[in-house]
């Protein structure tokens, strides 16, 4: 097992790959009886230290359908300089530049340790990258301030040659022009009015005018520019300008009278960005960014009325039908976050309110476009602060963190089809042969499109074992799959990176140990999760989780080992002992479960578990506990109510929220001041220790979690209280008490 | 209007139209083109094309003929005749012999010339006497060698020529004449006049004397010929002698007083009337040589009168006015008719009045035997019509001098034209309500017997001079003004207290209502309150009342009004300059809005907006360290993009609005946009003004034609294909009804709006104006603006526009007592149901005319009263009611309704009305209503208030001797017979212009002003005596200012010294007076400093500032000029003044049988 666990681990840092099964049942038949389906978690763009691209283009399959990159496992003929592809196995001729080709003199793509290589290649113009904040005005003044401090910050922090451009919205919509002197303009829009792109367009005067040719000059050339400049500007040009316009931005001056809330047109204002991307840089890497502090109130898109006395709807209201705009709404956002998507933007939303923002309609926009959602209460918090500072983090190779414009192109050798993908991506709805009929998550393609993505964006791909039971895959014989990511790097290169791997095939009847030991529990996990959430957004939560039991059960039938009607005979091998423990929590997780959840913190808790990776994920669905006391050094504990003891210090990781939770007698202590003593500094470090790892956690995290420091009867004791096992409640804590 | 068009057009004034060139050839030519002139005529008399040659020169210049009547020079008239007229004329007269020597004889040509205007009628008359003459007298030129006989011929001619003008009468009288006169012996001449037939046989004398044209007509005419011919020359020798020289003398000696008397005039006192009149006339005394010779063809009808005149003379003087015309008629022989016509300063026809004369005259006989009776039934001589400068002069005389004191129930105020200080004592002052009669009939038959319209015209913010007092404020208190519980009138003098004070009784409606205890006050023995003279309500005309807050919108009391001006930045305006022309501008003028009296900086808020396509907004709030612009390009959908920092107060904003209006020129140098909107930034004000919660003012700066998507959009529907159709009426209607909705929008929200345009093509003001006016708004336009001649005139227009006083969110409501109503409005204003006027602004020069008719009966005891009442917003953002009150008397006799009208007023009641009309009627239909109604008007005078006489006198009432000449000038407008170089817009333009005018303004605005500026008196401050708006009182040695209340032309004749031309212009000769010039230069001498305060006085009596056209004689500039010689026959086919008197008298006397 240990040597499946660390090829498990090398394939996984090598090719950013996770199976759920590394040894694949080969047939269908026995595929479908493993009840985990054959999938695997991607990690396009894992970095990579030790992976420097390749400074030419990738030798391509001839066979217009295939079209497979060269590969270490494809076969060579190096004196015929042929190769065959492992795919289709069409015999292709090497290009001409690698005519030098041999044995000891081969190309890194053929090498077994490039099963992951990248490529850069030089096509089209390179455009600078696009940062559009779309900016909420409807803030208190606190919260503008701080918001306009982090967007003043945030120019800092972008290339110089990033272009920038500017939309703040309240009751109207504002599009500002970046490049003018001695006086600022904006383009102003009714928030009320659903407007078409082309309207959009020619509202800001984008579409070409009428009569270019009238003077004769071929104008053409310099006048794209420098139309769609005017609200785009490179950074370095105008942070002056624009640091000065954000410094004079003011709060939406319309009045707000009692009982009402502002008029906030969200959905115009995304629409304007978009119909503005659209416009001038369709087809390049740029981001919208909004930053909004309450709901739409009104317009397309508007989420609630702007009435306070009608509260936003929750999920009762929803489960009531009673959430009269959110139908429209979602189908607004939705349209374009489709738009957006197609043109290879991304719109990132941060949401920062006490109360609901309507996320949960929004949430497409971020879901389809790879973009960011991040959840706070304030602008004027660390956590809002912060997260928005990482997005500009820089990499161990001082590059953003942030590729754009990603397709993704999945090839499969014969016994395999692609069943779908589940991730911040839409279909590219390519048809080909190996795309299965059957759906799991979004299928019907084999390739898909991720407008935006940073090295731990992970999708969920799901594949179908289509070999029939009846034709023997010969032994030996090895299922292989290719991935092939495009992309815009965050320096604007062109760049294409291919994971190419491949997985023995296993008679299920006659070797089902070997495809047993072969389990990745913690991927299978991750992966059943995201076909649950995912069958969550569309079904009602009690059927989600009744299949989530079924397939659970189903799994330890096969597996398991028991006698009949003695459940203490059950075991199930090493490989799958925590498959249960992670399906126990998953049900109880915020991804599920809706109790107590707004939708907006639902569709957020969705959002980042669709992308995370699988140590993330794993973390959101079973989160962290570890125990610091006198007794030992920290040590992770049973995410159990019996994990909390008097004196121990807990800190509970569950990606969203970090807790530190004081023991009650250790919070005793504190309050007594043994800290503060020189002869009690034991203490002061046993407290100091948890704040420790957590500024650990919370150094490398995004977004930022919310940071909860409490003690044992503390308010806040409650996001460690329901995250445990209730084994100790009320009633048995009771009896333990009354046997005392 | 039209002259702004022209000016900048060019082509229509470079190129003469065909017509204006024949004319003046026929006059050179004299005989030679025939043809041409005809043409021209033919449009006017048609009849007659050998008339018409000679006609030409008649209509330029009478008094030329004159001169060259001077029988002792032909070649002085020759002479004349090439140069100009005017020129030449004088010269003759003053030179006699000498005439050559133009220079020499202008000085005293000018002087002789400037006495006849001051002559006023008499000068005047004679000189319009002349011109028909004259027309002869060129002839006689031509034919010049020929003595006598010649000029007989040539008075032919002349007689031809008058037809042109004095056909008509001729015809008409010659009709009415045949008529009624028959038996006459003159009626024979005239009949011959009056159909062609009858021309004919005149002519056919003359073609015996020379042209073959007029042969065939002696042939055929032969009989009738004979005699009249007979009496043609004849009578021109005879005349010219005797008459000519008797009547000049007199008549300048009297002239004056005479005149005006005679206005009554007319035709039928020709014999006396006219005699006296023309006696006044210049002619006569200047020219008596000239007269003896030419004037006798074309005298005979002048002479006719002129012979009288003597008489007359002697008689008229000692009458007053009115009497004089009754009075010179009286002495004269024929008492009965000639008193009648007198009396009513009736026009006799000439033929009616000529045989009585004939017979009464004792001078006369020889006229009448000889030239009198033929020739006066052909011609009216224009020096014995009713002059509107004798009238004005007469009363500025008589009322000038002393305050008008309003106590006095049905007062007749002093004419508009007069300077008179008017105190208060319990009516309105005629400033603020003027009415057509101050004596109503008691019913509404006689109301409908007379067709007298009843109505009021209303200025109820009107400026007042420094010496008046402004209405006071009263104060009622928290319960607001007192007023009647029934009709809701508010407390005024004429309400009577009643059981001792404790209630009074409306004196409206009679209704009783208890005096609120805090109002309470005792009576003293003469059943008035004792405090009677500490209330304004009780003691004025004229107060205005604090509103309580049940008096305001929504019940909250207003906030300050905001101004927001909206400037077009599209291609053209940015060319032309105007923006930066009016940033510039702004910088200043926003130190300049309007304030409260005391209040030390004005609460009025300003705005900025610009657009083309699109609109942009600026944030000028005083906290940004730069102006903020938004742009809107929503235009389908107009919304206000911001709240805070777009209604600023000037002095807080003071930099950040100076840096605006420094960037906008700047921001759009390049701009290449040429299409603009329009209703959007209409509705982007009225957006602003809603979302700040106030009234307010747009002024939008705008250029062209709203062709740009969005609503409003406008097509150019521009088609003059369609004048004289019954679709014209469209062009005067808005394309689309949008307008009218947005409109109503804005006076719900009290969003006035007041347009600049500079359009350099059609713009359809019809429809752009639709929302100014029905807000109350004004408009102002200049066509083809060019910086350099247009900027003074625009900038002052704006300043003054930024600056008057006005008032917001106005409703007013005009009470009367119980038996008149009123019933329609004319103005700028919206209505939403009958009887509230309502005006999103009304400022200081809007004025409302409202029409009453009867419902019941009044009584002559209490008279009628009215109360207008005008709820309103100060500028400071008070809510305020002004009130008015007017008594009126009340009469059963037709003869006190036409003894207490004023014509002034009725015409601006008239224009208004017609002016409306043509949206709705056929402009052919609505002139001839105009024209029908003044006739019943007339002739119910004639029936039931003149005393008899005989048919062919034209009577007219004293008070409305003036209807017909400034009813001619109506019909001859612009909008009722457009000329071909009026544009559609500028027609619509001038119709809504005329519908906001006061009196004083229609009255200029109808009948010029026109003075002789080297006439004026350089050491003094008065103005030099105008003279009549006709082209044969022009001299050509002289330089004349007319103005007509939108522009001011400087007209210079050829003649003119140069050292007048070097004093004025500052060039050396004629021929280097630019007509580009849009001011006078600056000359440090006399005559131009005179010349430059007279032009800034009538610039400062205007409500707009006047375009200033410097016009040479001769120049093509020139037609435009003679468009506003209104007495003349103008290009367009408009009558001349004694055309259109013949035809009144026709209609009416159809009417009287």
């Amino acid at each position: 097992m240990a040597t499946y666990l660390e090829f498990i681990q090398q394939n996984e840092e090598r090719d950013g790959v996770r199976f759920s099964w590394n040894v694949w049942p080969s047939s269908r038949l026995e595929a479908t009886r493993m009840v985990v389906p054959l999938a695997c978690l991607l990690t396009p763009l894992k970095e990579r230290l030790d992976l420097p691209p390749v400074q030419y283009e990738p030798v391509l399959c001839s066979r217009p359908t295939c079209k497979a990159v060269l590969n270490p496992l494809c076969q060579v003929d190096y004196r015929a300089k042929l190769w065959a592809c492992n795919f289709c196995f069409q015999r292709n001729q090497f290009p001409p530049a690698y005519a030098g080709i041999s044995e000891v003199n081969q190309p890194a793509e053929l090498m077994p340790q490039f099963s992951t290589i990248e490529y850069i290649v030089q096509r089209g113009p390179q455009t600078p990258l696009i940062f559009l904040y779309v900016v909420d005005t409807c803030l208190e003044e606190e919260d503008l301030q701080a918001l306009k401090e982090s967007l003043q910050m945030s120019l800092s922090l972008l290339p110089a040659d990033a272009l920038v451009g500017l939309i703040t919205f309240g009751r109207m919509v504002q599009v500002h022009e970046l490049s003018c002197e001695g006086i600022s303009k904006s383009y102003v829009f009714r928030g009320t009015k659903d407007l078409t792109a082309k309207q959009i367009q020619d509202m800001l005067g984008l579409s070409r005018p009428a009569v270019p040719i009238q003077q004769g000059r071929p104008l053409q050339t310099p006048e794209q520019p420098v139309i769609s400049s005017r609200f785009l500007q490179p950074v370095h040009k105008i942070d002056m300008n624009l640091t000065d316009l954000l410094g004079e931005l003011q709060r939406d001056p319309w009045p707000v009278t009692q009982g009402k809330r502002p008029l906030r047109s969200t959905g115009v204002a995304l629409s304007i960005a978009v119909g503005l991307l659209e416009g001038t840089f369709p087809n390049t890497g740029a981001r919208i960014m909004l930053f909004t502090g309450g709901p739409p109130t009104q317009g397309p898109g508007m989420v609630v009325g702007d009435e306070l006395k009608t509260p936003i709807r929750s999920w009762h209201d929803i489960e009531k039908d009673n959430a009269r705009f959110m139908k429209k709404a979602t189908k607004h956002y939705e349209t374009l976050a489709n738009r957006t998507a197609a043109n290879g933007h991304c719109i990132d939303i941060y949401a920062c309110a006490l109360d609901q923002t309507g996320l949960l309609e929004m949430k497409c926009c971020a879901n389809l476009t790879g973009g960011q959602m991040v959840m706070g209460d304030s602008f004027n918090t660390s956590l809002f602060k912060q997260t928005f500072q990482r997005v500009f983090n820089k990499g161990f190779n001082g590059e953003f963190r942030m590729a754009f414009g990603a397709s993704l192109d999945v090839k499969t050798s014969r016994e395999l089809k692609i069943a779908g993908a589940i991730g911040p991506c839409i279909s590219l709805n390519a048809k080909g042969p190996c795309v299965s009929e059957n759906e799991l998550g979004i299928g019907g393609t084999s390739q898909w499109k991720i407008c935006s993505l940073d090295p731990s964006t992970t999708l969920a791909i799901y594949f179908e074992v289509v070999n029939q039971h009846n034709a023997p895959i010969p032994q030996g014989g090895r299922g292989a799959v290719q991935f092939v990511t495009q992309y815009q790097h965050s320096s604007t290169q062109k760049r294409i990176r291919v994971t190419t791997i491949a997985r023995n095939w296993a008679d299920a009847q006659s070797q089902l140990q070997h495809i047993e030991a072969a389990f990745d529990q913690e991927a299978a996990a991750v992966l059943m999760a995201r076909l649950g959430v995912y069958r969550a957004e569309s079904e009602e939560g009690p059927d989600v989780l009744r299949w989530l039991d079924r397939q659970l059960i189903r799994l330890c039938q096969k597996f398991g080992q028991y006698n009949k009607d003695d459940p203490n005979s059950f075991r199930l091998s090493e490989s799958f002992s925590l498959y249960p423990q992670f399906m126990f929590h998953l049900r109880r997780s915020p991804f599920l479960q809706v109790f107590n959840n707004s939708p907006d913190e639902s569709s957020y808790y969705r959002h980042h578990f669709a992308r995370q990776d699988l140590t993330q994920s794993l973390i959101m669905i079973q989160p962290i506990l570890y125990a610091y006391s006198f007794h030992g050094p920290p040590e992770p504990v049973l995410l159990d109510s019996s994990s909390i003891l008097p004196d121990r210090i807990l800190l509970m990781d569950t990606f969203f929220q970090i807790v530190i939770y004081l023991g009650e007698t250790i919070a005793q202590w504190q309050k007594a001041g043994y800290q503060d003593m020189p002869e009690y500094e034991n203490f002061k470090h046993l407290l100091q220790a948890p704040l420790d790892d957590a500024q650990e956690i919370l150094q490398t995290r995004f977004p930022m979690p919310r940071y909860i420091h409490t003690e044992h009867g503390g308010s806040q004791a409650r996001f460690l209280l329901s995250k445990v096992n209730p084994s100790q409640t009320h009633n048995n804590l009771y009896a333990w008490g009354q046997v005392s | 209007m039209s002259v702004n068009q022209q000016a900048h057009t060019g082509p229509p004034y470079g190129q003469p139209q065909p017509g204006y060139q024949g004319y003046q050839q026929p006059a050179y030519g004299g005989q030679p083109l025939p043809a041409v002139p005809q043409s021209q005529y033919g449009a006017y008399n048609g009849p007659m094309p050998g008339y018409q040659q000679p006609v030409p020169p008649q209509g330029y210049f009478p008094s030329l003929g004159f001169p060259s009547k001077g029988s002792p020079v032909s070649l002085n008239s020759d002479t004349s005749l090439a140069p100009n007229f005017i020129g030449s004329l004088r010269a003759p007269p003053t030179s006699g012999a000498p005439p050559p020597a133009s220079g020499a004889s202008l000085p005293s040509g000018h002087l002789a010339y400037s006495q006849f205007g001051h002559g006023d009628v008499q000068n005047g008359i004679p000189a319009s006497a002349a011109p028909m003459q004259r027309p002869p007298a060129s002839q006689p030129f031509l034919p010049g060698s020929a003595p006598t006989p010649v000029s007989q011929t040539s008075t032919f001619q002349q007689y031809g020529h008058p037809p042109a003008s004095v056909q008509q009468l001729s015809n008409h009288m010659a009709g009415m004449t045949i008529g009624s006169t028959t038996a006459s012996a003159p009626p024979p001449a005239g009949l011959g006049y009056g159909p062609p037939t009858s021309v004919p046989p005149v002519s056919g004398s003359f073609s015996a004397t020379g042209s073959g044209l007029y042969t065939p007509y002696t042939a055929s005419q032969g009989p009738p010929p004979t005699s009249v011919s007979q009496g043609l020359p004849l009578a021109q020798p005879p005349f010219p002698g005797q008459p000519i020289s008797t009547q000049r003398l007199p008549t300048q000696v009297p002239g004056f007083a005479p005149p005006p008397s005679s206005t009554g005039i007319g035709l039928s006192s020709y014999p006396p009337t006219t005699g006296a009149p023309r006696p006044p006339t210049m002619p006569g005394p200047p020219l008596p040589g000239q007269t003896l010779a030419g004037p006798p063809a074309s005298q005979p009808n002048h002479v006719s009168s002129p012979p009288p005149p003597p008489s007359t003379m002697a008689g008229p003087h000692p009458g007053p006015p009115m009497s004089g015309l009754h009075g010179p008629p009286p002495p004269t022989h024929p008492p009965q008719p000639g008193y009648q016509m007198q009396q009513n300063g009736s026009f006799g026809q000439v033929r009616g009045p000529q045989p009585n004369y004939g017979g009464a005259y004792p001078g006369t006989p020889n006229y009448g035997s000889q030239p009198g009776p033929p020739p006066p039934p052909k011609r009216l001589d224009p020096d014995s019509i009713p002059s509107p400068i004798q009238v004005i002069e007469d009363d500025r005389s008589n009322r000038g001098s002393e305050p008008f004191v309003t106590g006095v129930r049905g007062q007749v105020p002093p004419l508009v034209t007069t300077n008179f200080l008017v105190k208060d004592q319990g009516n309105a002052s005629p400033r603020y309500i003027r009415c057509t009669s101050y004596n109503i009939p008691c019913t509404s038959d006689m109301a409908k017997q007379s067709q007298v319209p009843l109505a009021a015209v209303i200025k109820p913010l009107a400026t007042l001079p420094p010496e008046e007092t402004l209405p006071y404020l009263v104060d009622h208190g928290e319960s607001g003004p007192v007023r009647c519980n029934r009709c809701k009138a508010y407390m005024c003098p004429f309400m009577q207290f009643i059981e001792g004070g404790r209630r009074f009784q409306c004196c409206f409606c009679s209704c009783v209502t208890e005096v609120p205890p805090h109002y309470f006050q005792h009576l003293d023995h003469t059943g008035k309150r004792v405090d009677f003279y500490d209330r304004p309500e009780l003691s004025l005309g004229s107060y205005e009342f604090l509103a309580t807050v049940d008096y305001c919108k929504n019940n909250k009391f207003p906030t300050p009004p905001a101004f927001i001006f909206m400037i077009d930045v599209s291609y053209n305006a940015m060319k032309s300059g105007l923006v930066r022309l009016i940033c510039e501008e702004l910088k200043s003028l926003l130190d300049y809005l309007p304030r409260e009296g005391n209040m030390e900086e004005s609460a009025i808020r300003v705005g900025f907006v610009t657009y083309n396509k699109v609109l942009h907004f600026y944030n000028v709030k005083s906290s940004l360290a730069q102006p903020q612009m938004m742009v809107v390009s929503d235009v389908a959908d107009m919304f206000v993009p911001l709240l805070d920092g777009f209604l600023v107060n000037v002095n807080e904003s003071r930099t950040v609005i100076a840096s605006l209006l420094d960037q906008i020129p700047e921001m759009f140098a390049d701009t290449r946009e040429t299409e603009t909107v329009f209703a959007p930034v209409i509705q982007a004000g009225l957006e602003a003004l809603k979302a700040a919660e106030c009234a307010g003012k747009l002024f939008i700066f705008h250029t062209s034609l709203p062709i740009a998507e969005a609503p409003g959009k406008l097509k150019n529907r521009d088609d003059k294909k369609l004048i004289n159709t019954d679709k014209e009426k469209t062009l005067f209607q808005p394309q689309t009804s949008f307008y009218n909705n947005l409109a109503k929008d804005c006076v719900a929200q009290g969003c006035c709006v007041d347009l600049f345009l500079f359009p350099n093509q059609y713009l359809d003001v019809a429809t752009l104006g639709v929302v100014t006016y029905q807000t109350g708004g004004s408009i102002y336009k200049y066509a083809y603006f060019q910086l350099e001649t247009d900027q003074d005139r625009f900038l002052n227009d704006l300043r003054r526009d930024v600056q008057k006083e006005v008032g917001f969110d106005a409703v007013m409501r005009v009470r009367t007592s119980t038996g008149i109503r009123a019933t329609d409005f004319f103005g700028a204003f919206y209505m939403s149901n009958t009887t509230d006027v309502e005006m999103a602004g009304l400022d200081c020069d809007k004025t409302i005319t409202v029409e009453f008719k009867h419902d019941d009966k009044l009584s002559e005891d209490s008279g009628a009263l009215l109360q207008c009442a005008l709820l309103y917003t100060s500028c400071a953002g008070q809510r305020r009611l002004r009130i008015h009150n007017l008594s009126l008397n009340c009469c059963t006799q037709l003869a006190d309704l036409y003894r207490n009208c004023e014509t002034d007023t009725l015409i601006n009641y008239l224009a208004k009305y017609a002016y409306r009309g043509v949206l709705s009627s056929p402009v052919k239909t609505v002139r001839d209503a105009l024209i029908n109604q003044c006739a019943q008007i007339l002739a119910c005078y004639r029936k039931n208030c003149a005393s008899p006489s005989s048919a062919g006198q034209l009577i007219l009432p004293e008070c409305m001797k003036l209807l017909p000449v400034y009813l001619n000038c109506v019909l001859k407008s612009d909008v009722l017979q457009p000329g071909p170089e009026v544009t559609t817009d500028d027609r619509a333009y001038i119709r809504q212009l005329v519908t906001s005018m006061d009196v004083a303004e229609t009255n200029v605005f109808f009948y010029p002003r026109l003075l002789p500026l080297t006439k004026a008196d350089v050491d003094s401050d008065s103005l030099p005596a105008a003279i009549r708006n006709s082209e044969e009182r022009l001299s050509k040695g002289d330089i004349y200012l007319l103005e007509n209340g939108l522009n001011i032309f400087v007209w210079v004749g050829v003649n003119v010294q140069q050292g007048l031309i070097q004093n004025l212009f500052g060039v050396s000769s004629f021929s280097q007076i630019s007509n580009a010039l849009s001011t006078l230069p600056v000359l440090e001498n006399p005559f131009s400093k005179k010349v430059r305060s007279i032009i800034d006085m009538l610039q400062v009596q205007r409500s707009r500032y006047m375009k200033l056209i410097i016009v040479k004689q001769e120049d093509k500039l020139e037609m435009l000029f003679k468009h506003f010689l209104v007495e003349d026959k103008s290009l367009s086919g408009g009558a001349s003044y004694v055309d259109f008197l013949c035809h009144m008298h026709k209609e009416i006397r159809q009417l009287l049988s």
